[in-house]
């Protein structure tokens, strides 16, 4: 899948801040992941090489080094749920199970109609205002209860309503 | 509750545009340190504040800065550590969110005080708000000639770039973070040779956390004295504690390194749930060692005091749990926590992370044997000081003193084939 022309420029604008070009790696990456709806296709993987002027294996092991970038599709709206020490006694546990039972999904799903999928995540570093979830890369949302979890679900799904088709990658 | 710290703006302020940030003597600083004192004098006067780094390891930040070699090799850096992901820890980002030209003020400091070519702040990628603010503000600097070529006229030249992370905890390990900002896996280097030697790029590198450069203005602007009348006399200064888990008001509070455990927790923080009674308190991060209430209420949090009870400052990061809380299950998230972020490298981490987590997801359940509990500590043992850098160590610390501190609760787990608390406690 060939990457757009603006975002080639955008990874080579990068280039002067470091002295070798690999350095671009992790930015590039994410910049790849939003453009192309929260994940990383394999196929794009040889022209990032390319750019960064590095092996197709030195882009790989870093995808599956970090947990921030996905290999695999997930949802338009990528609910990332915390279960680190601090949420988890803030019932972090509890607003999971209240967001996989809205949306009947599991960890590792999407929803069939492609808008969810829910990953739980470490530490947010949001531990005074827990429990947190952060929807794609968006500022997090912060000390939300289990019964808010349905009207988050609302929230998103009416944004993308309201984005129509091309609304995906918001906050990417 | 009287006291003002200097990191933050007071109460929900938010200086993060410049014009606010200079309307309350920002960048005096930098003008003083750039115009009237030698790189020599700032370097001195830092170390003389007894200045420690606030990421966690406490080590002297005016000690680390005279590690760099003077062999005229350019170019020089600074790695600013922003990749806040101690589980229990969010100071760094009150101050990249609310205050990053006080960071960026600090880098530009010991970037002319260490004659640094370039920083780069290295920011956890999921942090949006402070890589938005940050970006704006060293945009901001940049149009106001405070970063660039000759800034303020001095001569100096000196860059702030801002790099973002993407989720990997071993990255805030100083040599781990400088692979992954190379384009790497975050996989921690060998030492020798130290970063003040060969750190980003084989060039002299020195590695400051964001709290610590934001102390930095300070010191030069009013003096190594006056840091030191804040704090203990080898815990100078303030810092950002952070509070959280089951208290009334958690959130961060800027207070002098020495402020009684019982004080932040009780009046700070708002204290406990009205009927609940003090369990458990991590001081500082969840690497380091848990104290039971006993302890928590006796402590200073400064290094020695800590120390001294049997657990480490660490972040400063204060995780509470009252009486409600299940101890196998608070090790048990630990335990999680760092098997996932190993980085596999070293087999004592790589393994016994795995099996921490194993066999504390057994005690949880009630289907671990006795004697589960000595392989714990046997395997904490073999995984302290062992390995190429910390996070082994922490795993170790981190779940084995819960062990250790409330054992009888986990041979509870183990002789009633469950948890004592289930109706009660948190969840994992």
């Amino acid at each position: 899948m060939p990457l757009s022309e603006e975002l080639r420029a955008r990874i080579a604008a990068e280039f002067p801040k470091y002295p070798e070009k690999r350095a671009v790696l992790l930015t590039a990456l994410h910049w790849v992941q939003a453009e192309c709806g929260g994940w990383i296709p394999g196929d794009t993987i040889p022209e990032v090489a390319a750019i960064l002027e590095i092996e197709q294996i030195d882009v790989e092991e870093v995808i599956s080094f970090y947990p921030m970038y996905s290999a695999v599709p997930v949802g338009r709206w990528h609910l990332q749920v915390c279960t680190n020490l601090s949420c988890c006694i803030a019932g972090a546990r509890g607003l999971a199970r209240a967001l996989e039972e809205e949306l009947d999904i599991l960890p590792g799903e999407i929803t069939p109609d492609g808008l969810f999928s829910i990953r739980e995540t470490e530490c947010l570093g949001s531990c005074g205002t827990a429990p947190v979830v952060q929807v794609n890369n968006e500022p997090y949302i912060e000390n939300v209860q289990p019964a808010e979890a349905a009207a988050l679900v609302a929230r998103l799904r009416a944004r993308d309503a309201g984005n129509g088709a091309n609304g995906a990658g918001g906050g990417r | 509750m009287a006291f003002q710290g200097y990191l933050l703006p007071p109460g929900d302020a938010d200086w993060s545009i410049l014009k606010d940030y200079r309307a309350h003597g920002g960048y005096t600083a930098a003008e003083k340190a750039l115009k009237e004192m030698k790189p020599e004098a700032i370097v001195n006067e830092v170390k003389a504040s007894g200045l420690r780094g606030r990421g966690g390891a406490g080590f002297s930040t005016g000690m680390k800065w005279s590690f760099l070699p003077n062999d005229g090799r350019r170019p020089r850096y600074i790695a600013c550590n922003a990749d806040e992901s101690e589980p229990g820890t969010f100071k760094d980002r009150q101050i990249l969110e609310r205050n990053p030209h006080g960071l960026i003020e600090g880098l530009l400091i010991a970037g002319y005080a260490n004659t640094i070519d370039a920083a780069y702040v290295y920011m956890r990628g999921e942090y949006r708000t402070a890589y938005d603010n940050l970006r704006n503000a060293v945009a901001e600097a940049h149009a106001a000639g405070l970063l660039g070529k000759n800034i303020l006229g001095s001569g100096l030249d000196f860059e702030v770039y801002v790099h973002r992370g993407a989720g990997a905890y071993i990255c805030g390990e100083e040599t781990g973070l400088m692979e992954s900002l190379e384009g790497r896996k975050g996989q921690p280097r060998k030492r020798p040779p130290f970063p003040a030697i060969s750190g980003l790029w084989r060039q002299p590198t020195t590695i400051n956390n964001v709290e610590t450069m934001a102390h930095v203005p300070h010191i030069v602007k009013n003096g190594a004295d006056w840091f030191k009348t804040i704090g203990t006399e080898k815990s100078t200064g303030t810092t950002i504690f952070g509070v959280s888990g089951h208290v009334v008001r958690p959130g961060t509070f800027e207070l002098p390194l020495g402020t009684p455990m019982r004080e932040i927790i009780f009046e700070y923080a708002g204290g406990l749930r009205p009927g609940r009674t003090l369990k458990a308190v991590v001081p500082g991060g969840v690497s380091m060692p848990v104290l039971t209430a006993e302890t928590a209420m006796q402590v200073m949090m400064d290094h020695d005091n800590l120390q001294k009870n049997g657990t480490l400052l660490g972040t400063g990061a204060i995780v509470v749990m009252d009486d409600t809380a299940c101890m196998v299950r608070a090790a048990l998230v630990i335990a999680r926590f760092f098997r996932h972020e190993s980085c596999g490298q070293c087999t004592q981490c790589r393994e016994g992370t795995g099996w921490l987590h194993k066999l504390l997801v057994q005690v949880e359940r009630g289907t671990a044997r006795p004697s589960d509990l000595d392989t714990i500590d046997e395997v904490t043992k073999y995984m302290d000081g062992r390995t190429i850098c910390a996070l082994s160590d922490a795993a170790a610390w981190g779940t084995g003193w819960f062990v250790r501190r409330f054992r009888p609760e986990f041979e509870a787990h183990i002789a009633q084939g469950g948890c004592p608390l289930a109706g009660t406690s948190f969840e994992v």
